[in-house]
């Protein structure tokens, strides 16, 4: 008793303790994409050491810059192509197939309550939506996790965040993460893990969830996590049907990730969000955030909707109900990426590609590239994006550029009005 | 173990992120060497001009949450090819520190008054830093004088900095 989540998780995988708070964990997954992963690779092999612990526990995929934009970009994929062919790695994603990490890695059925899971990736925090705990790492980490399965971390502190109320409609998990985000600061869960419960976290689709974690690295925090349920076995089914006679058998089993009632927290913060508004960011930190109603007339020069925060289908849907029919402003380029081929063949499918061209949006493969301003996408010096991406750093998108970040439903409105405006869906 | 000392550089200013240290247009790099030119490029920081201010300065005094962001360890390697080995901050970021140590480098936490003092005394002066290991302190100097500081740092820290980083640690023990 008197344990959170990640304790339990901590727990379940603690291979030993060489140093005072510092838990050495076994991994169930090691993630990887070609901009952090070759220098790993690189390094072990001039180390002789070029072997991985486990390639069926060793996932990756070719997402930030796909297709290759240079040289240097079709080097990258190449070191994660040949490696991955070299060691057996069976789960390598590569053009065709491939999909933004934090999306195409769950939607695969990697991602499972209780793992542990690192990447070299800020944004890993995502998966922890499935009751997992998952760590973005630098490079090092990552070799280590490669060749040894293991990582390791403090003592996960944790920050229990309590979400009441009922939704508005027009609002959905991106402004809550970012009215949060706002409420704690940009280090104001800085080495802790970050809880989120409550009616809201419950009613909350997989995809919301995920968008809600995807963005705890955004207030520093280590991992996001939500407990698992119903909802988390639905989306799982497919994957675990042969594990479990019943999806209730599958739930009792994934309930032991849940943290105990007298757990100890860090701190614990309670908000009631039925009257949250559509938030937006300002600014260059992702703290620095308002309702839409207060931005409203803001001049944008591109929508982009897409990322590992909102680029899936149901974020797709959201849009392209308000899209429907309207064509986006002149002055305004829309760009659309769903986030993996899956989605975008199900928004094919849907109908929804061609809403988004009706509308006067260019429809991309799936891809990170705009959201961090290397490829698909970039902003030039002085313009700015409504973007339902994760940062909007100085630069980010860009030299030069500003990001509004913000749901995609205020970006679909925006891209329509050409300046930041709340959704019809909303008002 | 990497050399931890030298010329201030004093960047006053919190929650600088790692897309300002790095951008991430020069993740395509595939050595850390090539990253050299552009430490600090995207730095949002009145009168600080990265190509003038970076040169002969092989430690960094700033402020609260630096390197957060991203988990690009280019960050601290932009800082290593530059010569910078040591960042003394009121708090980091988790990925950037650890980073910071798994390549066997130091990042130094000190408390928000200690920080407030090493500007105030500090930050127009040619000043050099110097991290006694051993003891845990470092070693401010300034016009011929010099007086010690002490720092908190774990025993896994600084076994990885005495080790030179996690791989070679990880490899001899898991």
């Amino acid at each position: 008793m008197k344990k959170t989540i990640a304790e339990k998780i901590f727990d379940a995988h603690r291979v030993n303790m060489p140093f005072p708070d510092t838990h050495v964990l076994k991994l169930d997954a090691v993630f990887c994409h070609e901009i952090t992963t070759p220098i790993a690779i690189t390094d072990l092999q001039a180390r002789g050491m070029d072997r991985v612990f486990d390639p069926q526990k060793i996932k990756a995929v070719i997402d930030h810059v796909t297709p290759a934009k240079d040289s240097k970009t079709a080097e990258q994929g190449k070191i994660l192509r040949d490696w991955a062919r070299k060691h057996g790695i069976k789960d390598f994603f590569d053009i065709g197939r491939n999909g933004v990490c934090h999306a195409i890695f769950p939607e695969k059925g990697f991602v499972r309550p209780g793992y542990t899971i690192i990447m070299g990736d800020s944004h890993t925090c995502t998966h922890g939506a499935f009751g997992a705990f998952a760590a973005g790492v630098g490079t090092t980490d990552l070799e280590v996790g490669i060749l040894k399965g293991v990582c390791a971390f403090h003592f996960p502190k944790t920050i229990k965040i309590v979400l009441n109320g009922k939704l508005a409609p027009g609002v959905y998990a991106k402004d809550v993460i970012l009215f949060i985000i706002k409420e704690l600061t940009v280090n104001g869960a800085t080495n802790m893990v970050m809880e989120f419960t409550g009616p809201i976290v419950d009613e909350m689709s997989m995809e919301s969830r995920m968008t809600l974690c995807n963005m705890a690295i955004e207030a520093g925090g280590t991992c996001g996590i939500c407990y698992p349920d119903m909802t988390t076995v639905d989306y799982l089914w497919e994957f675990i049907k042969d594990d479990f006679k019943t999806k209730e058998d599958a739930l009792k089993e994934y309930s032991k990730w849940v943290s105990d009632e007298d757990a100890v927290y860090e701190k614990v913060y309670e908000y009631d969000v039925s009257n949250l508004e559509p938030m937006v960011t300002f600014g260059y930190k992702p703290d620095q955030v308002k309702p839409v109603r207060e931005m409203t007339g803001t001049k944008i020069d591109q929508v982009y909707i897409g990322s590992c925060t909102n680029g899936r289908i149901e974020d797709l849907r959201i849009a392209a109900q308000i899209l429907k029919g309207k064509k986006i402003g002149d002055t305004v380029r829309g760009i659309v990426s769903p986030a993996t081929p899956d989605i975008y063949s199900l928004a094919l499918k849907e109908g929804i590609i061609e809403i988004f061209q009706d509308a006067g949006f260019c429809v991309t493969n799936p891809t990170c590239g705009a959201c961090l301003g290397m490829s698909n996408g970039v902003l030039a010096n002085g313009e700015s994006c409504a973007a339902t991406t994760n940062r909007n750093f100085n630069g980010r998108m860009g030299k030069g550029g500003t990001v509004h970040l913000m749901s995609p439903a205020t970006a679909a409105a925006s891209a329509i009005e050409g300046t930041i405006v709340n959704s019809a869906l909303y008002e | 173990m990497k050399k931890f000392s030298g010329k201030v550089l004093f960047l006053d200013r919190s929650d600088i992120n790692t897309d300002e240290i790095i951008p991430a247009k020069y993740l395509t790099e595939i050595t850390k060497e090539a990253l050299k030119p552009y430490l600090l490029e995207d730095l949002s920081l009145s009168s600080f001009d990265p190509m003038k201010d970076i040169d002969g300065k092989s430690v960094i005094v700033t402020r609260a949450n630096f390197g957060c962001g991203s988990s690009r360890e280019h960050a601290p390697w932009a800082l290593e090819v530059n010569n910078i080995n040591v960042v003394i901050a009121e708090s980091f970021a988790r990925i950037f520190r650890q980073n910071m140590y798994n390549c066997g480098m130091f990042a130094i936490e000190l408390p928000r008054e200690k920080i407030d003092y090493l500007f105030e005394t500090y930050k127009n002066k040619d000043v050099s830093i110097d991290v006694n290991v051993d003891n845990n302190k470092i070693i401010v100097s300034a016009n011929g004088q010099s007086e010690e500081i002490d720092f908190n740092v774990g025993e896994f820290d600084k076994t990885l900095v005495k080790e030179g980083g996690w791989v070679g640690y990880a490899d001899k023990n898991y």
